[in-house]
């Protein structure tokens, strides 16, 4: 929150007697009063809840869709006051046989027979979430240094370039490779970051536009690399050579745990739990964590206080850029892995709506991918086995992105607390009503 | 118009902004409401202008219960108002600002600005304000704005005018003018609510005054009560408003600023300025704001690039240093906007506690930070600087403009200091705060460290400074010690004038012929003191 612009009415901040002991304001109001709404206003008008309201609201928005577009219930309509529970039978028919067929997709698949099918679908999803969870990781940094980061998309490019050619191209002993192979995506992701980087802290160039750009030229060139060289023995130009063996990802559930598991499912994601953790050690525990969150909330403030903004800038896209990077080797660094032009699918603009979701916590952004891995991996099976369409999960992420930028709303919805100061939000309104 | 306000009652959470307040303003009447900043004044004048709905209470015109929902139920029932920052739009000219709310329109819906004219024109003669009707906003100085503001208030009938610190941002020969506007006003049968936390000019201007006190009125004085009674009225205790300070020692020249140039967008904001500061001196720049002393003290720091010219600290040459080697060498910085440059608010007041030193140690060993180290910290200087606070993990933004404001001290001034420069020092503070702030001020100064003030409040700079600089379009008019001022010490009217540009001879003579109304207010009450 930013202080009131002077000028805004606004209430005034509480007097203190100056004779009055601490705690200030206000003195005359009972503190266990005091403290204990303030602790409830967090729980419900704090992000967390504003979050998981969307979520809700998504979910619910999505089942009238799903009802509407099921035949059943189209048809139950025509005759609704006549029959209105036929109409609804259809409909709750519908939503729940669509929202079943997620969960089984997505976490655990009750009706499968055996062990290994019933948690196939909560491995699948974990997959789908790895490259989600990296590269919203690298758009949460940038949030916190108040950088609108859209290129990570460009960046995961750009990192399965790197990671695919040290994959193929290098014969390396076991681990090592590996390693070198990962380590080669996050500087190529984190190249890409340098780039905006460099350009917004020595000209003042536009991190948006710039990032949107070098997405583009990301784009044409993987196919024009695709086309060329080493990357193109095969002379298609659509696959590179398949990464060694020994730069793969190992899968991550050992065949003792559960035999004969054929699960996606591998140590990408362990990556991305650890990355979690190191974003959450550099924002909040690290000098550098301490210097972009204070040019994001108030480059004036950084600056006087002695910060190379421009500095900041950099590095955060260079950080969020290796993030990216990481996200791309979680994608080429698999069993028979290879770079393809459709490496970054649309990876790098869902890690956006993650990490809004996630509210640029490293946490949240964990929880976030998570959830959008979870919907992609239930999306497929609801698809395939009611007559919904996977779209309506995109319908449901949308919705999710749009109320989350717009919290207000989802307090008008559930009728919640505004927690910075109700009145001067209205007076706002009203002045400028007038 | 008869203005009445009974029992209002504003309540914000669990904060209690006004406390059925009454307030009666007679036709004619210029009412001053004086308080602290956070009293409660600006809510009530909120709640009467429209923006804010009462919790309790109501409000009477001419004795008749009215129900405002918003400014324009407001403004159609005679109700005027001067926001402290002027809701003008720089681009436009006068005529325009004044037509902007209702712009009356000709045939065809076609904006017709001739009756807006008529009225600018009309209004400005009555009361010999002097405005050019096709001057554009952004062309005008402060004052004449304040007065495009008012013509605005007025051209819509207003019979109550709410004059919100009028004063904050004029000249003193600005506020002279003001204060004959207000008269004529007043002659006119405008009854005019003007709100202030300056006690000279609620003498000088008031007929009655209502002292506000954390949301409830406290009582009623007449303007012939001096400012120390005021004062203690606002307060709750008494204060005592000069600085008890001692003779400066100056030593060595510690700042030695000479030739220095800033350009600013091809504009010369800092104009061959050269002065030095002694070690154990305070000197204080005064001058209207928008005179060059922001760029020259965020040159100083580092902040903008100097054109031309050096900055010295101790025979260190600090031009080429970055803002953090320069901070470093030791100088204090507190910038004039404390929630833009000096604080980050939604970092904890711990954190902001720490904003320039995060890296070093204890708080920083290598890139890991030690939270235990930063809080211990923050313990112990908000203890040293009485911050009133719950938690010092709070937000910085749960703290009132005064406390924030010794958070920035405290951090400031808890390092070893070559060099204090402090922007504004108590803009925006109580007059508790004000009282503590110089007492530390000029404890720094008694340990030999050069001190640089830069303020637009006159009292201030009256009250800390041991030589006073004027700065007038980037230049010092000229540099006056207090010492030498003779046993009156530094004459308003001299500075005053000097603020407007007249060198300091001419500024004495001036002011030796003409007494200004602040200045026989002033003199009325120290015979009354005195008696």
């Amino acid at each position: 929150m930013t202080q009131p612009t002077p000028g805004t009415p606004g209430p005034e901040k509480p007097v203190e007697d100056p004779d009055a002991s601490r705690p200030g304001p206000p003195a005359d109001a009972a503190p266990d009063d005091r403290s204990g709404s303030q602790v409830l206003r967090q729980i419900v008008g704090g992000d967390v809840a504003i979050s998981f309201l969307a979520i809700v609201i998504a979910l619910a928005l999505g089942g009238v869709l799903i009802a509407i577009a099921d035949e059943d219930v189209m048809a139950s309509l025509g005759y609704v006051f006549n029959a209105p529970g036929d109409f609804f039978g259809a409909a709750w028919t519908a939503v729940s046989d669509a929202y079943v067929a997620l969960f089984r997709g997505a976490i655990f698949d009750f009706r499968a027979e055996e062990f290994e099918r019933q948690i196939r679908p909560i491995t699948e999803s974990l997959t789908f979430a790895t490259p989600l969870i990296l590269a919203a990781l690298g758009i949460a940094v940038g949030f916190r240094a108040g950088l609108f980061n859209i290129g990570a998309q460009g960046q995961i490019i750009i990192g399965a370039i790197f990671a695919a050619y040290v994959g193929f191209a290098w014969d390396l002993p076991p681990v090592l490779h590996l390693f070198l192979a990962v380590l080669g995506g996050a500087l190529g992701g984190a190249l890409w970051g340098f780039i905006p980087g460099i350009l917004k802290a020595r000209t003042g160039a536009n991190e948006v536009i710039v990032t949107i750009m070098l997405n583009w030229i990301a784009v044409y060139l993987v196919s024009y690399i695709l086309a060329s060289g080493p990357f193109n023995p095969s002379g298609t130009g659509q696959r590179s050579p398949q990464v060694g063996p020994n730069a793969e990802f190992p899968r991550l559930i050992p065949d003792f745990l559960v035999p004969g598991n054929t699960f996606r499912l591998h140590w990408g994601f362990v990556v991305a739990i650890a990355a979690t953790i190191f974003v959450w050690w550099l924002l909040e525990r690290s000098t550098i964590g301490f210097e972009i969150r204070a040019s994001g909330a108030n480059p004036h403030a950084a600056r006087t206080a002695g910060m190379s903004v421009g500095r900041v800038t950099v590095l955060t896209l260079v950080i969020a850029g290796a993030l990216a990077g990481l996200a791309a080797t979680s994608q080429v660094l698999i069993d028979r892995g290879s770079l393809t032009a459709g490496v970054a699918a649309s990876y790098g603009f869902d890690a956006i709506t993650v990490a809004l979701l996630g509210r640029s916590k490293p946490l949240g952004t964990l929880l976030a991918g998570l959830l959008f891995g979870a919907l992609q991996a239930g999306g497929t099976l609801m698809q395939s086995i009611t007559s919904t369409p996977i779209d309506i999960v995109l319908v449901v992420q949308s919705v999710i992105v749009l109320l989350i930028a717009a919290p207000p709303l989802v307090r008008a919805i559930f009728r919640l607390p505004d927690p910075d100061a109700p009145p001067r939000r209205a007076a706002a309104t009203k002045e400028a009503a007038a | 118009m008869k203005l009445e306000l009974r029992g209002i009652t504003k309540v914000f959470g669990s904060l209690v902004a006004n406390d059925h307040i009454d307030l009666v303003v007679e036709p004619g009447e210029i009412h001053a409401l004086l308080g602290e900043n956070g009293a409660g004044k600006s809510t009530l004048m909120n709640v009467l202008y429209g923006f804010y709905d009462p919790d309790g209470g109501q409000i009477l015109l001419d004795d008749q219960v009215v129900d405002f929902d918003g400014p324009g139920d407001a403004v159609r029932a005679g109700i005027g108002m001067v926001h402290q920052h002027f809701m003008l739009v720089p681009v436009f000219t006068v005529v325009e600002s004044v037509a902007l709310g209702y712009e009356p329109t000709g045939r065809g819906g076609i904006l017709d600005l001739e009756e807006a004219r008529r009225k600018v024109v009309e209004i400005s003669e009555r009361f010999g304000f002097d405005v050019d009707p096709d001057a554009y906003i952004e062309n005008l100085p402060v004052g004449v704005q304040q007065r495009v503001e008012i013509i605005k208030a007025l051209s819509r009938d207003a019979k109550v005018l709410i004059l919100d610190e009028p004063t904050a941002v004029l000249t003193p020969q600005e506020t002279d003018t003001l204060i004959g506007i207000m008269g004529e006003l007043k002659a006119a049968g405008t009854s005019i609510v003007f709100i202030t936390h300056k006690l000279r000019e609620v003498r000088a201007i008031a007929d009655r005054i209502t002292v506000i006190r954390r949301g409830k009125v406290v009582g009623q004085a007449s303007p012939d009560s001096t400012e120390t009674e005021l004062a203690s009225m606002m307060v709750g205790r008494s204060v005592s408003l000069a600085v008890d300070k001692g003779p400066a020692q100056p030593g060595e020249n510690g700042l030695v600023v000479s030739d220095l140039t800033v350009l600013h967008g091809g504009t010369m904001c800092v104009d061959r300025l050269s002065f030095e500061v002694k070690c154990g001196e305070i000197l204080a720049i005064a001058g209207v704001q928008g005179n060059g002393q922001t760029e020259l003290a965020e040159v100083i720091l580092g902040l903008e690039e100097a054109t031309a010219g050096s900055i010295k600290l101790d025979g260190k040459e600090l031009r080429g240093m970055s803002v953090r080697d320069r901070l470093r060498v030791g100088i204090g910085f507190v910038p004039e906007d404390r929630s833009t440059d000096g604080v980050v608010s939604s970092f904890s007041i711990a954190e902001n506690l720490i904003l320039d030193i995060y890296d070093t140690e204890p708080f920083a060993k290598g890139l890991s930070m030690s939270p235990a180290k930063v809080a211990e910290n923050a313990v112990k200087r908000t203890e040293e600087f009485d911050v009133r606070l719950t938690d010092i993990q709070d937000p910085l933004s749960t703290l009132s403009g005064g406390n924030a404001q010794k958070v920035v001290l405290a951090r400031e001034m808890s390092r070893p200091l070559r060099l204090l420069v402090a922007s504004q020092p108590t803009r925006g503070l109580d007059v508790g705060s004000i009282e503590f702030v110089h007492n530390r001020i000029v404890a720094e100064r008694d340990r030999q460290t050069p001190v640089l003030i830069v303020s637009t409040e006159l009292d201030e700079v009256l009250a800390l400074a041991d030589r006073v600089a004027v700065m007038y379009r980037g230049r010092i008019v000229g540099i006056i010690d207090a010492a030498e001022a003779g046993p009156g010490g530094i004459s308003r009217d001299v500075l005053g004038l000097m603020m407007a540009g007249v060198p300091h001879e001419d500024a004495v003579a001036q002011a030796a012929t003409h007494q200004s109304r602040l200045a026989e207010a002033d003199a009325a009450a120290d015979g009354k003191d005195l008696s």
